[in-house]
């Protein structure tokens, strides 16, 4: 008997099925959960007043990331509000008390928990990951499905290590071709929302394939699955390959020896069968995708930068309203040039572009120049980055041209610690939100790839990349 | 968990579209370490100036709608950051049920694990929902989870599909991690299973 075709997401959803009922919801097992400060408090003490227990303390990862303060002075702690001090404290505890794997902030290991994760070698392909936190689809770059949850499923699988789900339907989105020079990971992504929307992949796991995906690093396929979240898909998944595994071996937490070698025999059987089914299918040019920017207050305003601020009316039904909305948030008018749209601050790091090769991108670019924004920093993803792109000498660039050289953390992605734009105040930012507020209230953002936004700081405006690439060749 | 069976209530009109989990809950209430109290910090940027006084024009603030129990939204609600606070601070606020066209999967995930029911109809259906949130506190609408239906202030129908594991959580009030636990034999299978074929894991 020749079983059907499947895709990678139903190969890894069936080797995790626990138990399956009769209306198809499904006890799916968990093998990784990251845990960080923000969204585990209830959940822990949730099991304090059941008298419940952490299953499986040796397949849980806490480290705290949203609330630290990235200033050089953090070990003092007047650096944190006194809220954020009880986050972070409350982890600390939980974290000794049951018996989980950890690494506090005074960790040099210690960073944004989807960076720390795939660095430590716990996110392994084929595995099951999830976090209280909705870029966990990060992880997907692996061929892990991983998925953010709610906190009151933290406590579900800190409990029992597994969650009651129902299957998602499969997307596939190929990126064909090769990207042109200039052209990123993250354009990649957001030129995927723009053409989806932002509900666009909800009910789906989506697989990214193609050529273009293929000749990504490890790093840009995360910056990929990272925004899966953003088209409204709990998961991105991307097919594991030679440059997979080549990333995984060696780390702490990868498999050794003769587990290494069944792993590796067991990782090169996640593919999607030949002729398996895909509910939807999205395909896109890699040499059609230009650097974009976003315009508007949600990751699908995506345009190309030599592009103009859209009219609210070329859109249809309530996303008029919104597209006025967004431009009155923005400041923006219809026809504008997105090249003429001055930036006061550049914001370099978080968990979509904290990993050394963005930080490589942004310094080939600033070598030699100096900022013309109001300020600039740069918030490597976890220590380990910070470290190494000091020992590569690229800190030194961004500081020479007038950076701020942060310590690891999510900073001014989402601004609960003291990374916070001012009213008014515009960003470019290699984060992943340009919601309302979201890096501060009356703050504005766009959002674009760590080349793009380092170009912004040398001209003080969005800016094309491939104008400042063209001058240095 | 509270239980949901029926609800009949005011219906607030929150017809923007991609409404996201920052807008919900802004991050600066996200500090806390318990489920409660996020109530009054509801839509926080929306409904209050930076100093703290309320906006009069949004929905929530004004005199008709600052007891609604529902809220009629436009697509793609709840959008954005995974964070449980948001069906908290509608929880805490008063909120028991959404009515969209369309959620986002985590926050849709999130309303159930605390008693919010929300509500997935068409279009035509949401635009005479929403037609009928706008006529204010007079017009009171009614959720009838077990029939699974949801009637306007004037006897207009529509019936709604859930999921029935859902359906049947909510209307109990039960807690999944008890259910869960019943089925650790069927866990310990697993790993025990898995240790074999993927040890590595």
């Amino acid at each position: 008997m020749t079983a059907a075709p499947r895709t990678l997401y139903d190969k890894i959803w069936d080797d995790h099925v626990v138990h399956q009922a009769e209306d198809g919801t499904c006890l799916l097992y968990i093998d990784r959960h990251l845990v960080h400060e923000v969204t585990s408090p209830q959940a822990f003490e949730g099991l304090r007043m059941t008298g419940r227990t952490v299953r499986a303390p040796e397949k849980t990862i806490a480290v705290p990331d949203h609330n630290v303060p990235t200033t050089l002075d953090r070990a003092n702690a007047a650096t944190m509000t006194e809220e954020s001090r009880i986050q972070v404290e409350a982890l600390d505890k939980n974290a000794k008390d049951f018996g989980i794997n950890y690494y506090p902030v005074s960790d040099v290991r210690q960073g944004i928990v989807h960076i720390v994760g795939p660095e430590q070698g716990w996110t392994l392909p084929g595995m099951t990951v999830v976090c209280g936190d909705s870029h966990t689809a990060t992880h997907g770059a692996f061929g892990a499905l991983a998925h953010g949850i709610g906190t009151s499923e933290v406590e579900h699988v800190l409990a029992t290590q597994t969650l009651i789900q129902r299957k998602g339907k499969n997307m596939k989105v190929e990126i064909t071709g090769s990207l042109r020079p200039g052209v990123t990971a993250k354009d990649i992504t957001l030129s995927v929302i723009g053409a989806t929307g932002t509900a666009g992949g909800t009910g789906y796991v989506i697989e990214y394939c193609g050529q273009a995906i293929r000749e990504l690093s490890m790093e840009g396929r995360m910056t990929v699955c990272n925004m899966a979240i953003e088209g409204g898909a709990r998961a991105g998944l991307i097919a594991p390959d030679e440059k997979t595994f080549a990333y995984v071996m060696g780390r702490p937490h990868a498999p050794k020896g003769a587990k290494w070698e069944a792993a590796l025999a067991y990782w090169k059987t996640l593919f999607t069968d030949e002729g398996a089914h895909f509910d939807k299918v999205v395909t896109i040019k890699g040499e059609d995708i230009a650097p974009v920017v976003t315009w508007g207050t949600s990751p699908e305003d995506v345009l190309p930068i030599t592009g103009v601020v859209p009219a609210p009316e070329a859109f249809s039904g309530g996303k008029v309203e919104a597209a006025k909305r967004s431009l009155d948030y923005m400041g923006l008018t219809p026809g504008m040039k997105l090249t003429d749209i001055k930036i006061d601050t550049v914001f370099i790091g978080s968990c979509t572009n904290g990993r050394i090769e963005d930080l490589r991108a942004a310094a080939a670019i600033l070598k030699g120049k100096k900022i013309a924004v109001k300020r600039a920093m740069v918030v490597p993803g976890s220590g380990l980055v910070r470290a190494q792109a000091e020992e590569e000498g690229l800190a030194q660039i961004f500081i020479d041209a007038g950076f701020e050289w942060r310590l690891a953390g999510c900073s001014m992605c989402l601004a609960m610690n003291p990374d916070q734009l001012q009213p008014g105040e515009r960003c470019a930012a290699t984060s992943n939100r340009n919601f309302e507020g979201r890096q501060g209230r009356g703050g504005r953002t766009h959002l674009l790839s760590p080349a793009m936004a380092a170009a912004a700081a040398i001209t003080g405006h969005l800016t094309d990349v491939r104008e400042l690439m063209s001058e240095s060749v | 968990m509270d239980k949901f069976t029926t609800l009949t209530g005011i219906a607030a009109p929150m017809p923007l579209v991609n409404i996201d989990t920052d807008m919900i809950i802004p991050k600066q209430f996200l500090k806390t370490i318990a489920r409660s109290g996020l109530g009054k910090n509801l839509f926080d940027e929306m409904r209050y100036t930076q100093d703290g006084a309320e906006i009069p024009d949004f929905v929530l603030n004004q005199p008709a709608y600052r007891k609604a129990e529902i809220l009629v939204a436009g697509d793609n609600f709840g959008c954005g950051s995974s964070r449980e606070h948001a069906p908290w601070a509608l929880l805490d606020f008063g909120i028991r049920c959404v009515i969209s066209t369309s959620f986002a999967d985590i926050f849709f995930n999130n309303c159930f694990k605390n008693g919010i029911l929300p509500i997935v109809l068409p279009q035509e259906a949401v635009d005479v929902l929403m037609a009928d949130a706008k006529k204010g506190a007079n017009a009171r609408m009614t959720v009838d989870l077990p029939a699974q239906t949801v009637t306007t202030s004037d006897g207009q129908v529509f019936g709604f599909e859930v999921d029935s594991h859902r359906k049947h959580c909510l209307i109990n009030g039960l807690d999944d991690i008890g259910l869960t636990l019943e089925k650790a034999s069927s866990i310990d299978a697993y790993e025990a299973k898995a240790a074999t074929t993927r040890p590595w894991a």
